[in-house]
Parts: structure tokens; C-alpha cells; sequence
């Protein structure tokens, strides 16, 4: 079964439809890459998946459950993350207490926990820290941990988002653009993480431009335009697709 | 019927200062992001010196009233350049932050310049009031009005139309983008907050003949104002305005039907309500600070 | 892998344990009445900068009607006892638990807003508490206020003499400060300052946004309550002037003055906000003008506020392992 059905999803904003009534399935324990022109609306896609903007109209239903009228926090608890294309880095806390984010859904301490300091509460907070360390390890950040997150690099705030993505644990991974503004031995780095994700049983939905990246990295792919899905199949055959260079390179070429 | 128009009227004028002020608040807003608190004190300052100079010094009274917002125009001007100017961190919250702290400043030296009792100016055409359809309008509400009028118009005229307000709207969309494009930004804030003084000054030397000023007057119309921009939608000129009117028919009538200790809440009631309903305001605002999505 | 648990570590326990130890010995000291009162009056006053720092500094929501809180409380306590004999610990109780609720029921909608309008709708929830002060004379005694609130009492224990008002205040902001301190320490805590980072991350993240800040808004009242039921039984009077908007902006010089989301700074910002009125008592008009000018100087030079510059204090309320 699909761990990701779309259907007939559409979104407006005003008068312009910025999602186009677009269907397709993500099989689990895929790769699957969203290309498309700007203004595609790729990323709205994404705000409708990940549950920040409301649908106009179609269903979404992710591991057997419909999506509607879930809050992002719900969907987050049912196995859903992503990063975003500019990093959302908490500020004022540390790298670890970034990642910990993450493991929000798994913490169970209330506001009494919280208040009174109580045993329960410091023994998962201790297992939610060592849990978030090895999210870290993995992407190369753990020798920062204590450092504040402000001071992180650009790149290293990509990898940050990754490994407070993977500290959810998710059964899905929305990456939004992650390797717009990185070198290309850090795209390269993160790709890696992305195919050993993979390897655990995580599906990956990405959004990308750096196509020789998308094309050797996913599994299928599909191509939107003006907010409609205009082809979808194995890299190769995309890439050869008439209509896929016209819509890139305009037609007349 | 009679009543009614009397409230009517009432509404009206009271709801033309209030509009002015959001104009007022408008204007730096648009330009600098920042919800000025002092606004209300520039309108008590106009009021205050035309009032104080008039007496003191028998100047006629359309100097006193000039000198008035001249004055005012000048310490919007000293206040703004001295303190945004000058700060370590000029992020939103510290600068609003200033803004109250010039509001209380400006109200302290008032206290001390000019004591607390209230002041008056007389009114521009004589106190023989007006009856219409039963009920009294003072000819200076008349002032308030059409003067108020002209001034709203003139500031959205030069938001459109002149090149330092198209520098000044492009400077609200887009700080960094309109300094690369060689817009002066910190010059426009200082010309946002000389022309919400002037303004604010306006309002203040056409209502106090009728209402009187003192030194705390500025703060209660300085809140109203700011409610009013945000009713109307803020970054709105016409929309400021059309939220102050909105406002004074409220309050007068709240206070003709239900007793006037009741106006300043039904009027923050509306406004709570306005908020959680319409959060961008009866017309477009500029709309950058909407509801958290989620 | 972790050295030990950071959150029981004595580095972060030794500065507030020390404070409170200084705050308990201060009467051995100098047990002048004057000086109590003023201490008994800064310690409200952190105890209300402390619940609004949690609103502001940790979650980064805006409030300018927090004062309103304050003031019920304080009138629910001294109506219930003054004018209808209630012992004060259950009116005390009715108070917090009445004020949290109306803190609820305001919170649930306007915190849907963000920035200017959120801050102009609990501006306006001030005033209108306010109002209600005011305009329901038969109960709280109008504008002129209510005289001959019972002194704080739990059975035949009296809280009597300006020692004994000190260490009840100053137990409550003991709580008060405990309570925020393990709160920066704790996922709540931590979700808090995620969500004044990134509302959108954090709610991508699993961390539900509006009921935390709900939570976080409804204990700062809690916190106002409190101060607002020992303000009470402290000077034996209630009247509606300190809790406008003027009120709330003190509150809110407070907690910026002192540093925005530090631990320490509401206990900087309450204090020097205290201290310095008392001595500029005399000049009326001199001394509104001299607030204004620290508020615009203090935001100018020292925008992080105070306690950013004790570098050797706990500096950020949220630190890391």
C-alpha cells in the first residue's frame, strides 16, 4: 500500500490556483523527487502535505489516515517531518536542544513534570538526549552539541534540520530544496545521509532543482507546472520526456 | 431623531481626531514597521503650545496655531533622530519600545512645563452653535471635520503621488531592497515621523477649542488612534481614517445609550473582536503581520 | 555520550540558591519597616516580571494588558474578604483559579494573532478589565478603590508586620523562581522557545503551538494573581490606577529593562523598576520624565537589557547540556 496517496489536490490563493487538482502515490521505502520551473508550486505542495496551508479541495491520506483538518503537530506525531528550504533554526537554544525538538512527540512530561522538576521528567529528558546525540553523530554535528545554533554555518544548519528531522523518527521525509545553498561536497554529504535514511525504511519525498543530484539520488520522479503534475516516471525516461525540456527550456529549441 | 443626529454629530467629530492620529500611526508604520506610541503626545503637544503661546503671548490665533505644529514637527523629528538614530539594536521591538518611552518622556515635561490643569484655545469662528434637524453642532466641529478631511487626503496624496511617499512605501516592503536601490531609509523614517507630529499637532489644535488638553490627554487618544489604524487595517491612510469615524460613532453612542463609563472598553471590545474576525482590517492594510496559519 | 544529568548540575542550582539565601538573611540585617516594605514590594513586582518574562522571553508572545491580570486577582481576593468575609486562603485560591480562567478564555482566540495584533488585543483586554474595576462600584468600590482589606491569615496565623509580609512574598517568589527555572530546564520549556523561533518549525515538529502558548499565557496570569493577592493583603487597599495600560507598560519595562528571556532579568528589571520610583517620589513630572528617559536610553544602549551584561549569571534562561 502507498504510504502517501495524494488526490485531485488543489489549493488557491485569490483567484490563482496555485496547486492544480495534482494526484499521485509514494510507495514506501522510496526516494521520489517534485521538480518543476519556479513557481510550480512545489512548495505548496508541501504546505499542504506537511499541513501549514489548507487544502481547496482533494484528500491526502498518509499511512491509512486522512490528513483533513489535521494541525501540522498531529501529523508530525504520525510520522510525518520535513525541513525547510531557508533552515528554521531555533535561536536562542543550543544545536542539542534543537534536535531535542525533534523528539517532542515522544516526551510524555506534562506542565507538573515541568514545574516540579520530578524524576520522571529528568529521566526522559535523559533519554531523549542521548537519542537526539546519535541523530547528531549521524550527520556529522555531534562535536557541536553545546555550541549555540546561531553560530552554525549555513551548511551545518541544513544538517542541523536533517537531524532534528531524523530525531522524529518518521515514517516520511519531506525535504524542502535541501541542497539549494550548499557546496557541492555538502550536497554530496547530505545525499549520502539521504540514501542511508532510506536504507532504515524511511521514505523520502524531495523537492529539488540540482537535477543531476535528483536524477542519481531518486527513484521516481515527478515534474509539475503551473501547479498541475505534467509527468512522472523513472529519472531516465524524465529526463528524455519532450515535455519535460519544454516546460524547462520553452519550446522552439 | 434629534438625539440620534446629536450623537451622530458627536460621533463624528470625536471620530475625525481619532482619525487623524491613525493617520498618524500609519505613516511610521508604513515606513519603519514600528507602532509609534507617541503619537498621541504629539497631538496633546500641538494643543498644548498653540494653547499656552496663544495666551501667553497674544500672537493671532492662526500663528499660534502654525507655530503649534511647527514645534511639534520638530520634536517628532528631534525624538525619532535622537533615540532611532543612535541604537545599538533597532529591531521592531526595542524601537516601539523607545516610542513609549518618549510618549511617558514628552508627557513628564508637560507635567512640568505647563502644570496639570487643562488648557483651552477659543474657537475658530465663534460658539454660536448650528441646529440641525433638532440637534446642536458647534461650528468648530465643522473645523474638526473639514480640516481633517483635507489633511487625510493630502498625506494619501503624497503616499501616492510623490516621490518620497513611493520611497517610503518602497522602504516599508522591503528595507533591505529599497537601501540597495538607493533609498535613504533612515532619512525616511525621520520624514515619516515629521509628518505624523505635523499631523498629529493638526488634530490636536482643531479639537482642543472644544475638548480642552492637558498633560495626560495624549495617551487615551494615542491608544484610540492606534485602535483605529488597526480597524481600518494598518498601512491603510484612507482606511485609518475610516477606522477612526467608525470608532467615535461608537463611543457616542455607547455613551449617549449605555453611560460614558463604558465607551473605552466597548470601544477595545470591537476591537478584540475586529481582530479575531477580520485581522487584517475593514480595508486592505498592508497585510504583512496576518494570522499565525497554524 | 552525556557526562551527567545537566539539568541537576550545581552550576545551574548555586545563583538562585544563593539569591534566595541572601533574600532570607536580609532582615537579620536591616530590619528597618521602610526597607522591608520597598523589598516586599520589589519581590511583587519580580513575581509579576517573572510570569510575564515566561509569556514574552521564553514562548515570544507579546502582552500589554498583563497588569489587568494582576488586578484581578488583586480585586478578587479583596472583595471576597473584605466585603463578603471569606478567609483569605480560600479567597486567595478563587482569585488564582478565577483569573487563570479568564486568562483561558482570552487566550484561547487572541493567541491565534500574532505580533501588533496580538499585542493590541491583550492591550485591550487590559483596559476593559480595567474598565470593569472601575464602573462596578458596588463591588470594588469604584475609582476611589477598596479600604479595609483583611491582613493575609491562614487560621490564627496573622500576616501582620512588614518581617512577616517579606517572607510570605518572598516564599511565593521563591515558588515563583523554582517554578521558572525548571520550566526553561524541561521539554515545555524547550518547546516554548522553539515555537518564539519558528512557530511553523516547531508545530511541523510535533510541538502543539496554540495549546502550549494557551498553557504558557494562562500560567503567567497564575503568576499575576498571586502577586495581585499578596498586593492586597499587603497594603490593605486596592484601587484600579496600577492596572491600565500604563501598569501593563511597567510590567513590560520590567521584564525588557531587565533582559527579555534571561532568568535573571525580571529580578534586575523588578527591583530597579521599585527602587527607582521611591526615590523620585518628590518630583512628580521629573519623575515620569526620567522613566521615559531610562526606558529610551536602557532600549538605545543596552537593547539585550541587563542582565546580558552579568556575563558570570546564568545568562540565557534556556542553556545547553
Amino acid at each position: 500500500m502507498a504510504l502517501l496517496q495524494v488526490n485531485a489536490l488543489s489549493k488557491s490563493f485569490g483567484g490563482l490556483m496555485a496547486v492544480s487538482g495534482i494526484s499521485f502515490t509514494v510507495p514506501a521505502g522510496v526516494i521520489q523527487a517534485v521538480i518543476g520551473p519556479n513557481g510550480a508550486g512545489k512548495s505548496t505542495l508541501f504546505n499542504l502535505i506537511s499541513g501549514i496551508e489548507r487544502p481547496s479541495g482533494g484528500r491526502i491520506v498518509f499511512d491509512g489516515h486522512d490528513l483533513a483538518g489535521l494541525k501540522p503537530n498531529r501529523r508530525a506525531a504520525l510520522g510525518l517531518a520535513r525541513t525547510f528550504q531557508t533552515p528554521q533554526i531555533f535561536d536562542s537554544m543550543t544545536v542539542l536542544e534543537n534536535v531535542l525538538i525533534g523528539c517532542h512527540c515522544q516526551g510524555k512530561a506534562g506542565l507538573f513534570g515541568a514545574l516540579f522538576h520530578t524524576a520522571s521528567s529528568r529521566r526522559e529528558d535523559w533519554s531523549l538526549r542521548e537519542h537526539s546525540l546519535v541523530q547528531l553523530e549521524r550527520v556529522g554535528l555531534a562535536d557541536k552539541a553545546n555550541s549555540p545554533a546561531a553560530d552554525l554555518a549555513f551548511g551545518q544548519m541544513k544538517l542541523l534540520e536533517m537531524a532534528r528531522a531524523l530525531a522524529q523518527q518518521p515514517k516520511l521525509l519531506l525535504l524542502d530544496e535541501f541542497a539549494a545553498g550548499l557546496t557541492h561536497r555538502e550536497a554530496e554529504h547530505m545525499a549520502g545521509i539521504i540514501r542511508s535514511v532510506r536504507a532504515e525504511g524511511v521514505t523520502v519525498l524531495l523537492v529539488e532543482h540540482d537535477m543531476p543530484l535528483v536524477m542519481s539520488l531518486s527513484d521516481t520522479v515527478i515534474v509539475m507546472n503551473f501547479g498541475e503534475k505534467i509527468s512522472e516516471g523513472v529519472p531516465e525516461a524524465i529526463q528524455n520526456a519532450a515535455r519535460v525540456i519544454e516546460v524547462y527550456l520553452g519550446s522552439g529549441i | 431623531m434629534p438625539e440620534f443626529l446629536q450623537f451622530l454629530f458627536s460621533g463624528l467629530m470625536v471620530g475625525s481626531v481619532y482619525g487623524l492620529t491613525a493617520v498618524g500611526f500609519c505613516l511610521v508604520y508604513s515606513t519603519t514597521e514600528v507602532v509609534n506610541f507617541a503619537q498621541g503626545e504629539f497631538v496633546m503637544l500641538g494643543g498644548m503650545m498653540a494653547a499656552s503661546w496663544f495666551s501667553l503671548t497674544g500672537l493671532p490665533l492662526p500663528l499660534a496655531l502654525g507655530a503649534a505644529v511647527l514645534a511639534t514637527t520638530a520634536v517628532g523629528v528631534a525624538a525619532e533622530a535622537l533615540t532611532f538614530g543612535f541604537s545599538r539594536k533597532p529591531q521592531v521591538l526595542n524601537l516601539t519600545i523607545i516610542t513609549i518611552g518618549l510618549a511617558i518622556a514628552i508627557k513628564g515635561v508637560a507635567m512640568m512645563v505647563w502644570g496639570k490643569f487643562p488648557k483651552d484655545l477659543p474657537t475658530f469662528s465663534g460658539e454660536a452653535p448650528l441646529v440641525i434637524g433638532g440637534a446642536r453642532l458647534a461650528p468648530q466641529a465643522l473645523w474638526i471635520v473639514g480640516t481633517s478631511l483635507l489633511v487625510m487626503v493630502a498625506v494619501r496624496l503624497f503616499m501616492d503621488r510623490s516621490l518620497t511617499g513611493t520611497a517610503m512605501r518602497a522602504a516599508a516592503a522591503d528595507k533591505g531592497t529599497a537601501a540597495l536601490m538607493g533609498i535613504p531609509v533612515r532619512g525616511l523614517s525621520t520624514v515619516s515621523f515629521a509628518i505624523a507630529a505635523a499631523v498629529g499637532a493638526v488634530a490636536g489644535v482643531i479639537s482642543t477649542p472644544l475638548t480642552l488638553t492637558s498633560y495626560d490627554h495624549g495617551t487615551l487618544i494615542g491608544l484610540k488612534g492606534f485602535c483605529a489604524a488597526i480597524i481600518g487595517g494598518l498601512g491603510n491612510v484612507y482606511g485609518a481614517f475610516l477606522g477612526g469615524i467608525i470608532l467615535g460613532l461608537l463611543e457616542a453612542f455607547t455613551a449617549g445609550l449605555g453611560g460614558s463609563g463604558y465607551q473605552d472598553a466597548a470601544a477595545f471590545l470591537i476591537l478584540i473582536i475586529l481582530l479575531l474576525v477580520r485581522p487584517q482590517g475593514l480595508l486592505r492594510g498592508t497585510g504583512r503581520e496576518r494570522i499565525v496559519k497554524v | 555520550m552525556l557526562r551527567s544529568d545537566p539539568t541537576t548540575r550545581v552550576s545551574r542550582w548555586l545563583p538562585l540558591v544563593a539569591f534566595l539565601a541572601v533574600v532570607g538573611a536580609v532582615p537579620a540585617v536591616s530590619p528597618n519597616a521602610y526597607a522591608l516594605n520597598v523589598l516586599g514590594f520589589i519581590g511583587i513586582n519580580v513575581l509579576l516580571a517573572t510570569g510575564l518574562n515566561l509569556l514574552m522571553g521564553y514562548a515570544g508572545q507579546v502582552s500589554l494588558g498583563h497588569a489587568g491580570f494582576w488586578g484581578l486577582g488583586a480585586y478578587i481576593s479583596g472583595v471576597l474578604t473584605a466585603r463578603f468575609g471569606w478567609p483569605p486562603l480560600p479567597a486567595a485560591a478563587l482569585a488564582v483559579s478565577g483569573t487563570c480562567l479568564v486568562a483561558f478564555g482570552v487566550g484561547l482566540p487572541t493567541l491565534r494573532l500574532k505580533g501588533h495584533y496580538l499585542a493590541m488585543a491583550t492591550l485591550g483586554t487590559g483596559v476593559i478589565l480595567q474598565v470593569l474595576f472601575v464602573q462596578c462600584a458596588s463591588l470594588t468600590g469604584g475609582p476611589s478603590g477598596l479600604v479595609d482589606v483583611p491582613n493575609f491569615s491562614v487560621g490564627p496565623f496573622e500576616v501582620r508586620t512588614p518581617l512577616q509580609n517579606y517572607y510570605l512574598i518572598w516564599s511565593c517568589v521563591a515558588i515563583g523562581l523554582v517554578g521558572a527555572l525548571n520550566l526553561s530546564m524541561s521539554r515545555i520549556g524547550r518547546a516554548l522557545n522553539a515555537i518564539k523561533g519558528s512557530e511553523v518549525a516547531a508545530e511541523c515538529a510535533g510541538v502543539p503551538t496554540h495549546e502550549y502558548k494557551v498553557a504558557v499565557f494562562v500560567l503567567s496570569a497564575a503568576y499575576a494573581a498571586v502577586a495581585g493577592t499578596l498586593y492586597v493583603h499587603f497594603i490593605n487597599f486596592v484601587a484600579p490606577e496600577p492596572f491600565g495600560f500604563m501598569g501593563s507598560v511597567l510590567l513590560l519595562t520590567m521584564v525588557v529593562v531587565g533582559g527579555i528571556g534571561t532568568f535573571w532579568g525580571p529580578v534586575i528589571g523588578g527591583s530597579l523598576m521599585t527602587v527607582l520610583p521611591e526615590y523620585l517620589r518628590a518630583y512628580e513630572g521629573l519623575e515620569v520624565l526620567l522613566y521615559g528617559l531610562i526606558l529610551v536610553l536602557v532600549m538605545m544602549f543596552v537593547p539585550q537589557g541587563f542582565a546580558s551584561l552579568f556575563r558570570w549569571l546564568p545568562r540565557r534562561a534556556i542553556r545547553g547540556a
